[in-house]
């Protein structure tokens, strides 16, 4: 005992400097992250301003059981897994074909001006892309609705029609974010050994069969990494997504509100922080399975590219 | 050969269609945009927006700077946010990371995993949200609280650690021999040699606090101190609010901004990202081939 504390603070001395260097993240990790782990017992609390996370009153299990009650926690549950998924499949088929037909075209010049065109939205903030999207979609003066009645047909009112949403999202996602897939896929394609392709240049294989018979199967371990990593975040939904792109409009809750929107939302407009607190910890604990559930996989998959 | 060549022909045609129509629906927004809020706004009341403006004017731009000053209230501390928390933001990132990659540093997985943690399990945001208002206090400090959430993010530390991990250890072998301690290392060789992949961190750092309109949402209550974006949010969600109460209604409820109005706002806030973009594209295409060797 008395030895290996010795090493302790022998190690600790040498380390001096480096643990010094090491302090501003143990602390912001500690406060930020750590700090709110343990605030998860207000979820089993009737939380109030005055008591505080202290001195509140313990309920058990109360909160969750008026949270399941409510019932909304199982369709913004599964509105946040629907969309996920389409994401996942949407984005994932569009950013490998667009990487594999930039890598096999030729003119250097539009290549670069149309990779570039097609990673600019990426930067753009969620409250501009929220604009766009309503100024195209509006009633009275969206461009779709005046379009529409320049045609002397009837304007389509998309702000009441939850339905079509999931299609709107799955779109205004995809716009958004498959500039920047296709590069990272882009970067792979390019990885492939360049001698399969001369050999099956030689043996006479066309273009589209040396697309079917290397490029996509050696695609095959990048695409079932990143979907595995993806299928982690099956329970989170992107909050300023969701909210900027709707308007955060009551009337389309019922096919685009998702865990973090609803949790957000109570949070802002409820006093039943406790209740809230359940609901955030409900989907840490569902984020948590799924992580440990799918590194797993990816481990038994190939042990290089698990996370832990 | 004549099979071949006519494949390759096929694929050109469609794949040349195929990634120049996917080009334009990208920066087709962005051009309407741009068209309508140059445009006046009787005409975007007859005719929608369009891509080319019908009535040329430049009203809106007028308008808004006509009143500039909360505008440029919003640009000040949007500014200030982005320069504040990129450097430190930056510099914080690197000097773990740099920790993290000294291989004679024996505690270094288990402070890897510690960091690693936080993005398996959280506390969710309820929690987070009470230690912010209630212990730090970030309501009455909105110039730490829009900078200091976001100054560490795990998955910038694992990039900038495993290109760390790859500088050879001789170079920091010699300057161990002539006596430089730990801190004059990282300062004076490695923080210089990770210039690549620093960059782009910084950008993404940099485009992170320049779109963030959430922290604003969160802890902001004075609106001098709205960052632009949450600033243009402010003004559209209130012009939308107006207009649905409107077409419910049916009653006129008001003056709200104009369609051209909010477009050249629009403009504002993201003009300084369409015209750095293209000088600056070239980083971010590389800090993300660099992280996606290994995420």
């Amino acid at each position: 005992m008395k030895s290996s504390n010795g090493t302790f603070f022998l190690k600790l001395k040498k380390y001096k400097t480096l643990l010094l260097m090491l302090t501003p993240a143990i602390i912001f990790f500690i406060v930020f992250s750590y700090l709110p782990m343990f605030g998860v017992v207000i979820a089993f609390q009737r939380y109030t301003f005055d008591g505080g996370i202290f001195h509140s009153p313990w309920i058990g299990l109360e909160n969750f059981k008026f949270l399941f009650m409510a019932g909304d926690i199982l369709s913004v549950t599964r509105n946040t897994l629907l969309y996920n998924v389409l994401f996942i499949i949407v984005n994932n088929v569009l950013e490998i074909t667009c990487a594999i037909v930039l890598a096999e075209l030729s003119n250097k010049y539009f290549k670069r001006i149309s990779q570039s065109m097609m990673f600019l939205p990426y930067f753009i903030s969620w409250v501009v892309v929220g604009a766009f999207t309503y100024n195209v979609l509006n009633y009275e003066s969206g461009a779709i609705n005046t379009l529409l009645k320049s045609m002397n047909l009837e304007a389509f009112d998309f702000y009441n029609k939850p339905g079509i949403w999931i299609l709107i999202i799955v779109l205004v996602c995809a716009w958004k974010s498959f500039g920047y897939g296709t590069i990272i896929y882009l970067s792979a394609v390019m990885g492939i050994d360049g001698e399969m392709y001369d050999a099956a240049e030689i043996d006479g294989a066309n273009i589209f069969q040396r697309i079917r018979r290397i490029t996509l199967p050696s695609l095959v371990p990048t695409v079932v990494i990143l979907v595995l990593l993806s299928m982690g975040n099956i329970f989170r939904g992107d909050f300023s997504m969701f909210y900027q792109v709707t308007g955060n409009n009551p009337m389309l809750y019922s096919s685009t509100d998702v865990i973090d929107t609803y949790v957000t939302r109570s949070l802002m407009t409820s006093p039943e922080f406790g209740m809230t607190a359940a609901a955030g910890l409900y989907q840490s604990v569902l984020c948590f399975a799924i992580i440990m559930a799918f590194n797993y996989l990816v481990k038994r998959y190939d042990k290089d590219y698990s996370l832990f | 050969m004549a099979t071949k060549s006519t494949s390759n022909r096929i694929f050109n045609f469609t794949g040349y269609t195929f990634i120049a129509i996917l080009s334009v629906l990208s920066v087709i927004p962005f051009i309407m945009i741009i068209s309508s809020s140059v445009t006046a706004e009787r005409s975007i009341l007859r005719y929608g927006y369009s891509l080319i403006p019908r009535e040329f004017s430049g009203q809106a731009y007028a308008k808004i700077f006509g009143f500039p000053d909360d505008v440029f209230k919003a640009y000040g501390i949007t500014i200030y946010n982005t320069v504040a928390g990129t450097i430190l933001g930056l510099f914080l990132t690197a000097m773990t990371a740099y920790v993290l990659s000294r291989k004679h540093f024996a505690w270094r997985n288990k402070f890897s995993f510690f960091f690693y943690f936080t993005t398996l399990f959280s506390g969710g945001i309820v929690p987070w949200y009470i230690l912010c208002v209630r212990f730090l206090h970030f309501k009455d400090m909105p110039l730490i609280a829009q900078v200091v959430p976001y100054l560490f993010s795990v998955f910038n530390i694992i990039i900038v650690k495993s290109f760390m991990q790859a500088i050879p250890d001789a170079i920091t072998e010699s300057a161990k021999i002539d006596g430089a301690g730990d801190f004059r290392i990282f300062i004076q060789l490695i923080f210089p040699l990770s210039k690549p992949v620093l960059a782009s961190i910084a950008l993404f750092i940099a485009i992170g606090y320049w779109n963030d309109w959430y922290l604003s949402f969160m802890f902001v209550q004075k609106s001098s101190y709205f960052s632009l974006q949450f600033y243009l949010y402010k003004i559209l969600s209130a012009a939308e609010a107006l207009n649905r109460i409107q077409s419910l209604s049916g009653n006129y409820v008001g003056e709200m901004p104009k369609e051209n109005v909010k477009m050249a706002m629009a403009v504002i806030a993201t003009g300084p990202i369409i015209l750095l973009y293209p000088f600056l594209q070239k980083y971010f295409v590389k800090g993300l081939t660099i992280g996606a060797v290994k995420g």
